[in-house]
């Protein structure tokens, strides 16, 4: 294959930009979620 | 219908239900796009294996746009109708949009330098996606820039409006100006310029990032929508307990 090291450089910036977006989003979601559970007094109860 | 969603307990329903098809198939998308693109998608006769720099490189170039055209749409919805949900998403989709742009850029920057011998030229594509860049930047900047965050919605929506222009110089700056950047191989009208070989996976590639991208923005969007559900509890809490503690 030629120019091998121009095309895994842009495979892993292509690649690792999305699944560090990717990871943060789904983390930052969830730790909002459980800190929403534990204050809702509605979400505790089912309503939301 | 708009004012429909902008019930946060209704958006995080949706949007939960909505999630998993993003997410799933995009992933699946991508992987198996980027793997016909690497291992079974033909070389190209002039530009060798370089060309497989393609199936990263378009897909990430259409999202910078098509990201800002989001982040656009929301701005005029939040200035015209106040909805709050397009202001939390305006502000979500900036950094997003600004990181696949700063892909964008780079990746063609390790295509143009076996193919033009520069990592970069002034050339109107190249220096028009960078002005891009930084439209995206100012977005980010400005929205956080106001104690008040209304204010800084305001100021994003109008500079993310103004910033509208820039799309149609991007995508004609080919036609319009002698540029180093070849024109577009692949156009709403007429037939595409690219071997079928090479057409599918990078179409496939281009489905399976724009499902990502949604899904990213619609994920962080949950997340702004909760984070600020939690900051009214939160107050509210205090103001009772000041409240509370006022009485003699």
């Amino acid at each position: 294959m030629t120019h091998l090291p121009f095309i895994v450089a842009a495979y892993v910036i292509a690649l690792g930009t999305p699944i560090i977006l990717a990871t943060d989003a789904v983390f930052r979601a969830r730790r909002a979620k459980r800190r929403l559970d534990a204050i809702d007094p509605r979400r505790n109860r089912g309503e939301a | 219908m708009l004012h429909r969603f902008a019930n946060p307990g209704q958006f995080l329903r949706l949007s939960g239900r909505v999630l998993p098809f993003l997410w799933w198939p995009g992933v699946l998308l991508t992987a198996g796009a980027l793997i016909w693109g690497v291992f079974f998608a033909p070389s190209d006769w002039q530009q060798g294996d370089t060309v497989r720099i393609m199936y990263v490189h378009v897909p990430f170039a259409w999202l910078a746009s098509a990201g800002y055209f989001s982040l656009a749409v929301c701005s005029f919805i939040s200035l015209v109708w106040r909805h709050p949900l397009a202001d939390l998403a305006a502000v979500e989709l900036g950094p997003v949009g600004a990181a696949f742009t700063a892909v964008c850029l780079a990746t063609g920057s390790l295509w143009g330098k076996p193919t033009w011998g520069a990592w970069w030229v002034w050339d109107a594509r190249l220096t028009s996606v960078f002005v891009l860049l930084l439209l995206y930047l100012g977005h980010i900047a400005l929205v956080r820039a106001f104690d008040d965050p209304t204010r800084g919605y305001r100021a994003g929506a109008i500079l993310a409006l103004v910033g509208v222009i820039n799309l149609p110089i991007i995508k004609f700056s080919v036609d319009w100006w002698n540029t180093l950047h070849q024109p577009a191989s692949i156009g709403l009208t007429g037939a595409p310029t690219i071997a079928s070989s090479m057409l599918w996976p990078l179409l496939f590639s281009a489905i399976g990032f724009t499902l990502l991208f949604a899904a990213i923005v619609l994920t962080r969007t949950r997340a702004a929508v909760m984070e600020r559900r939690i900051r009214g509890l939160l107050m509210a809490k205090a103001s009772s307990v000041a409240e509370q503690e006022s009485v003699p």
